[in-house]
């Protein structure tokens, strides 16, 4: 018999704990898929946070360390240089472990260029803790810590990552990715491949943003709130590739 | 066993003065320590470091009462001349420090070290009051402290040969006014 | 023979003997002698020094290294190790192996940057939250900072814990004589192939994890710590008696403190008074039993514990002594160090 379809080596058979309808499995399943196609599953190390994807570890075949809120990066940075050159370190977080609480780990690992790729999941919500505004709450969104919507001159502004670390030298790639549709989705795969590839390649640090959705918290169906992803989010947030040393090198 | 307090501005040797005397120490088989004062005044006000020698093990290394003072600069003489035990010594760069102790009950000697030094080398002040200090020690060779001397300025040999001469001539100029 | 080293040196240059190649720091006074020397140290020997862009960082810096089977370190001051101490907390929760130093200055705040011991607390009694607790170790000379930075290596990978030395100020920037142990073969280093996540590739995943979200999982993990709390306390608890067999005056003291009061009971057995002094070098395991001993005797009328703050350790001689002595504390504080005269009124005076 062909086999036509497979799950990934690099996922367990355990069961995710995510919300019916959310982006993470999705995104979880490409980064598996990816690392599976680079064969680079062997000796791969990912940093998972505190947030939703908490327990990442219990997903991604490969070594894990959890890290403490927002320290993946920092994490990161320091297995780069205890382990082999050749094994592929990921980070993979949230907006609010990666954009309010890790803000300095997350700037300065993008500063030192270290050859790492960071997964960025941004749903403009704090999921695990019960939908709190997060660092990427839009104008008007609301959440439970700001009920009428977020009022810029209450709750000050959101923060676009993608075109501040663009500003940055030490970043080699930076990708603003969404999987509200299947096109989407196979974009998203595209970039998450660039991305481990350019750390193959030594080419310094990744970054991919994945404009991403909350049903639960958002209050909405998964379909309403993909929607509300590509029709809200993905105009707040622009997809499309913010820095890229290998075009530049052209 | 000695117990010495150096003071002075900072960028005066200082500090540097109380490695070669616990150089010179280790030198001889003893026990030394060298604790120096450390933050904010050590840039542009006065430094000091606290420095002891013994052949026994050394428990403080803080100092309430000097055996000897050594002041670079009037401020250090103030701060610090009442600290010196009953029968101590105090030596003053009269180079700078101008005025006299107030204390009746120690030994106060006033040098021009940056003029003796600097016949021999502009920089050898602190190694000139290494000299200084041998005769009055007594339990320090000079060989220990030619050692220490060519140990400290492993890196910079060039400068060897005329630290050791102004070395030499701290213990002579120190053994005449002893006699 | 013996070089004349800065104790913030020989921290350092210790470390690298035990084969610690990670380092992991932010600069503050007065501690800043040890990221400086293993910038350019570590690079030389094969490791590498990242300087953090704050201590949160570079203890979580630490969390990776470690996790990733490295011999690594951080070292910081008061202020710094309260920024740490998240780290501390994730690295007993993942009982990862790890040397952390504490150059203690006063506080509390920015306070100031003269040596205190303010941070025993802090050090002993767990820091950050949850229930754990680091082995500390309070060397009181150049020499033992070498020799337990040297081991403290060791002893981390033993009972994969953290390891905090505490120092302060004084003994972080004087120097003494000091002879650094041979450079540890890496190759005899030992092997955490069987949990450090390094990247493996046998498909068997190794996790770093303090997340047990089953209480009772959670509280088996707290008991199985307590555990291995117990055993480090049977195995390394530490402490050094001076003068102690007919004292009648006891001072308790560690570090820089402790050699205060040896030069204070010289001074009052010359004068006619027996003085003694233990000091413990183990914070946590504290030598209660050492402490406890001695209070059983009869000769001795009391205890004096000296401290460099407003009486912290006192807690746990008075714990230790339960009763059977009065207890009594003299500190200074804010940066001030006691000299053995002050001691030495204190014992004659009673002030």
């Amino acid at each position: 018999m062909k086999i036509v379809a497979d799950k990934p080596r690099m996922l367990t058979d355990t069961p995710l704990h995510y919300c019916p309808g959310c982006a993470h499995g999705i995104v979880h399943k490409l980064v598996a898929e990816v690392l599976d196609e680079l064969g680079k599953v062997d000796g791969a190390i990912g940093v998972v946070p505190v947030g939703c994807s908490v327990f990442g570890y219990k997903y991604f075949k490969c070594d894990v360390l959890e890290a403490a809120h927002g320290r993946a990066p920092a994490v990161a940075s320091a297995i780069r240089r205890v382990v082999n050159p050749d094994n592929m370190i990921f980070t993979y977080q949230g907006d609010g472990d990666l954009a309010s609480i890790g803000m300095a780990e997350t700037v300065h690992a993008c500063m030192r260029g270290e050859n790492i790729t960071i997964i960025f999941i941004n749903n403009g919500i704090y999921g695990m803790t019960g939908g709190q505004m997060a660092p990427t709450t839009m104008p008007g969104e609301k959440a439970t810590t700001c009920v009428y919507g977020r009022d810029p001159k209450v709750n000050g502004n959101p923060v676009r990552m993608c075109e501040m670390l663009a500003t940055l030298t030490g970043p080699a790639y930076i990708e603003r990715v969404s999987v509200y549709d299947v096109p989407h989705v196979n974009k998203t795969k595209a970039a998450i491949k660039k991305a481990f590839q350019m750390q193959m390649e030594k080419k310094g640090l990744s970054f991919i943003e994945v404009v991403a959705n909350c049903p639960t918290n958002y209050h909405m169906t998964a379909l309403e709130s993909m929607q509300f992803v590509k029709e809200k989010g993905c105009e707040f947030y622009p997809l499309g590739v913010y820095k890229d040393i290998t075009k530049e090198e052209k | 066993m000695q117990k010495l307090t150096i003071s002075g501005f900072g960028g005066q040797g200082v500090l540097s003065l109380g490695k070669f005397i616990s150089y010179s120490a280790i030198e001889q088989n003893l026990n030394t320590s060298w604790l120096p004062s450390y933050g904010p005044e050590m840039r542009g006000g006065t430094a000091n470091c606290s420095v002891i020698y013994s052949a026994e093990e050394i428990a403080a290394p803080v100092i309430d009462k000097a055996d000897i003072l050594i002041a670079f600069n009037e401020p250090s003489l103030d701060k610090f001349e009442n600290t010196v035990r009953e029968g101590g010594i105090i030596i003053v760069n009269s180079d700078i420090v101008k005025k006299e102790t107030t204390r009746k009950d120690v030994k106060f000697y006033q040098i021009p070290v940056d003029t003796l030094a600097s016949a021999i080398n502009k920089r050898g002040a602190n190694v000139y009051t290494l000299g200084l200090l041998l005769p009055i020690f007594g339990d320090i060779s000079e060989e220990a402290a030619i050692h220490a001397v060519e140990h400290v300025f492993e890196s910079k040999p060039k400068v060897i040969p005329s630290n050791i001469e102004c070395l030499k001539a701290g213990i002579a100029y120190m053994k005449d006014l002893l006699k | 023979m013996k070089k004349l080293w800065k104790g913030n040196e020989a921290i350092a240059e210790a470390a690298v003997a035990a084969g610690c190649r990670y380092f992991f720091g932010y600069p503050i006074t007065p501690q800043n002698e040890i990221p400086e020397y293993l910038s350019w140290r570590l690079p030389e020997v094969g490791g590498a020094f990242i300087q953090a862009e704050s201590e949160v960082s570079a203890i979580n810096m630490v969390y990776g290294a470690a996790g990733a089977g490295a011999r690594c370190m951080t070292s910081s001051s008061s202020p710094g190790i309260s920024l740490k101490q998240e780290g501390i907390s994730y690295i007993a929760g993942a009982e990862l192996p790890c040397v952390i130093v504490n150059i203690m200055r006063s506080g509390p705040g920015l306070g100031g940057i003269q040596p205190a011991q303010g941070d025993y607390f802090q050090a002993t009694k767990g820091g950050g939250h949850g229930d754990y607790h680091p082995i500390v170790y309070a060397p009181c000379s150049i020499q033992e900072f070498v020799d337990i930075t040297y081991s403290a290596f060791d002893i981390a990978d033993k009972y994969r814990t953290p390891v905090m030395i505490i120092g302060d100020g004084m003994l972080g920037q004087m120097m003494e004589p000091a002879e650094i142990p041979p450079m540890r073969d890496l190759s005899t280093l030992p092997d955490k192939n069987d949990w450090a996540a390094c990247g493996h590739s046998d498909g068997i995943p190794r996790i770093i994890n303090s997340l047990r979200i089953e209480a009772d999982e959670n509280e088996e993990f707290n008991l199985r710590l307590f555990e291995k709390y117990a055993v480090i306390a049977q195995n390394e608890t530490k402490h050094e008696y001076y003068e102690i067999d007919d004292a009648e005056i006891v001072f308790v003291a560690y570090g820089s403190v402790a050699r205060i009061c040896k030069a204070a009971v010289v001074e009052l057995r010359a004068n006619g008074i027996k003085a003694g002094l233990i000091r413990p070098i183990t914070l946590y395991p504290y030598p209660t039993d050492a402490v406890a001993e001695v209070a059983k005797k009869d000769c001795v009328k009391k205890f004096i514990t000296v401290e460099m703050s407003m009486g912290q350790m006192v807690e746990d001689v008075r714990l230790a002594v339960n009763g059977l002595k009065p207890v009594e504390f003299y500190g200074r504080c804010g940066g001030n160090v006691m000299m053995p005269a002050d001691l030495v009124k204190y014992v004659k005076e009673g002030k």
